[in-house]
């Protein structure tokens, strides 16, 4: 007979303990191993993947900033061009006013300067040609000039105005001022004497160079040589001012 | 010649007798457990693993898949039963390729014992799955005049599993012996390679049908009852 029972019997009990030592050592082992790889792996991909999203909002983050960053540099840059625009445009504006100071001074000076030589011309130019006319007079006229310019005085004010004679006449005092000596001084008061009762007061001012001057009632009646000299100065200063347009071309 | 290992008996103590089916048995089983034990000895879980424990996952999963795709909802309850025939069958097949060891397996006794435990393991599961009158009531599907039928079916699964093995294993040796006298050179070295492959091949249809008829009995595979719509 093919079948033996006994050893039937025997291979089932046989493949039974195997069935059971397998399950113990092979199947439960490999299975639980494969889970558990299973669940490291899961859970290493689950961390990668919190990992990666951190990454992304870290880089989203970053990227973020970095445009803020960017947009705060150009609002700063922008505003640092504005306050150099405008900064440059104070100091342009404070050199300007310094420059137009400073030339508006310089304008000053020489005007002062071109004042003072006119007046240093004047003086000189009267003080010469008094000089001149004093001498040719006395050389002419064989009297001093003193004397001629009074008799011219005296003259003139013979031949004042109506009008002026009336309110010189009604005047209480009267000024004379002359930078010559006392030896004339009887002639004039002489004269004015004629004209009016008031009060006469002789002043003595050199700064007059030659001239008699007299004041009254708010009347002033002028001979000097300041008319000559005026004319004089005009002349002068017409050539001065003529002198510096040469100088500038 | 010896038609079956069954007689070659190595001891024998009244009914008790050791013959050379169940001491290769023997052999196979501290071989299987010592190697089970060995690589899962010390597993890990880290990503690298070695090849020893890579080769026998690949076989555990391979076998898992199996079953699942035969249409079993939970492998892991069927692993045990039938990973073991796969590789029992299948180890006890591949060391032909030694010349003077005779497979378990070529014993009608020992496809017989596997057979019949099949023939228990399918109610078994069955029931567990369905409990007793859902097992039982399958027997009368679709009609109760089926019943019969449906029984001698059951029984004849039993005795087709049995003799499939034993004929398959049994051939190959034998046909391998005659051989050995007709051409003792060359050809039989050809159909030892054969029987490696029939070997395999066995192994895998004997537990797929056991699976097979599992499934069919527990009513769990989606596959067989869409079939069977």
């Amino acid at each position: 007979m093919l079948i033996d029972w006994f050893t039937v019997a025997a291979q089932a009990v046989n493949f039974l303990i195997l069935v059971w030592l397998l399950k113990r050592f092979l199947y439960a082992p490999i299975i639980n191993a494969i889970d558990a790889r299973e669940k490291r792996i899961a859970a290493e991909l689950a961390h990668a993947e919190t990992m990666q999203a951190e990454a992304h909002a870290s880089m989203a983050d970053y990227a973020r900033k970095q445009a803020e960053l960017e947009a705060e540099r150009i609002v700063l840059l922008k505003q640092a061009t504005d306050d150099a625009a405008v900064e440059r445009q104070r100091l342009i504006s404070i050199a300007r006013s310094d420059a137009d100071d400073l030339r508006g001074k310089q304008q000053e000076q020489l005007q002062n300067e071109y004042r003072q030589l006119g007046d240093e011309i004047s003086r000189k130019a009267s003080a010469e040609a008094f000089a001149i006319a004093k001498k040719i007079l006395c050389d002419l006229a064989d009297e001093s000039l003193e004397e001629r310019m009074a008799a011219v005085f005296i003259q003139r004010l013979g031949m004042l105005d109506i009008n002026v004679q009336q309110q010189l006449a009604n005047a209480t005092q009267v000024l004379v001022r002359s930078a010559f000596a006392q030896t004339e001084r009887s002639t004039i008061e002489d004269a004015i004497r004629k004209l009016t009762p008031a009060e006469i007061n002789f002043e003595v001012m050199p700064e007059l160079i030659n001239g008699i001057v007299l004041i009254a009632h708010g009347h002033k009646i002028v001979w000097s040589v300041a008319d000559y000299l005026s004319t004089l100065e005009n002349e002068v200063s017409t050539l001065l001012k003529m002198q510096p347009a040469g100088e500038s071309k | 010649m010896h038609l079956s290992t069954d007689e070659i008996i190595l001891l024998q103590y009244g009914a008790i007798k050791l013959n050379a089916t169940i001491a290769t048995t023997w052999l196979l089983m501290i071989l299987l457990v010592a190697g089970a034990k060995h690589v899962t000895r010390n597993l890990g879980n880290e990503v690298r693993i070695t090849r020893w424990q890579s080769l026998l996952e690949i076989i555990v999963i391979g076998i898992r898949n199996q079953i699942g795709e035969v249409g079993l909802r939970q492998p892991e309850k069927y692993l045990g039963f039938v990973g073991t025939l796969f590789l029992f069958i299948a180890t006890a097949n591949l060391l032909t390729v030694f010349p003077v060891y005779e497979p378990p397996t070529g014993s009608l006794s020992t496809t017989t014992a596997l057979a019949l435990l099949v023939f228990v393991a399918v109610p078994f599961y069955a029931i567990r799955e369905r409990g007793l009158p859902g097992y039982l009531k399958t027997f009368a599907e679709p009609t109760l005049i089926m019943l019969p039928f449906n029984i001698i079916s059951e029984l004849s699964h039993t005795l087709a599993l049995a003799v499939r093995l034993f004929g398959n294993m049994m051939s190959g040796t034998m046909i391998l012996a005659i051989l050995l006298i007709v051409t003792p050179f060359i050809f039989p070295m050809l159909m030892n390679m054969l029987g490696l492959l029939t070997g395999m091949v066995q192994a895998y249809i004997f537990s797929v049908l056991a699976t097979v008829f599992i499934a069919a009995a527990s009513g769990t595979s989606d596959t067989i009852n869409e079939d069977r719509g």
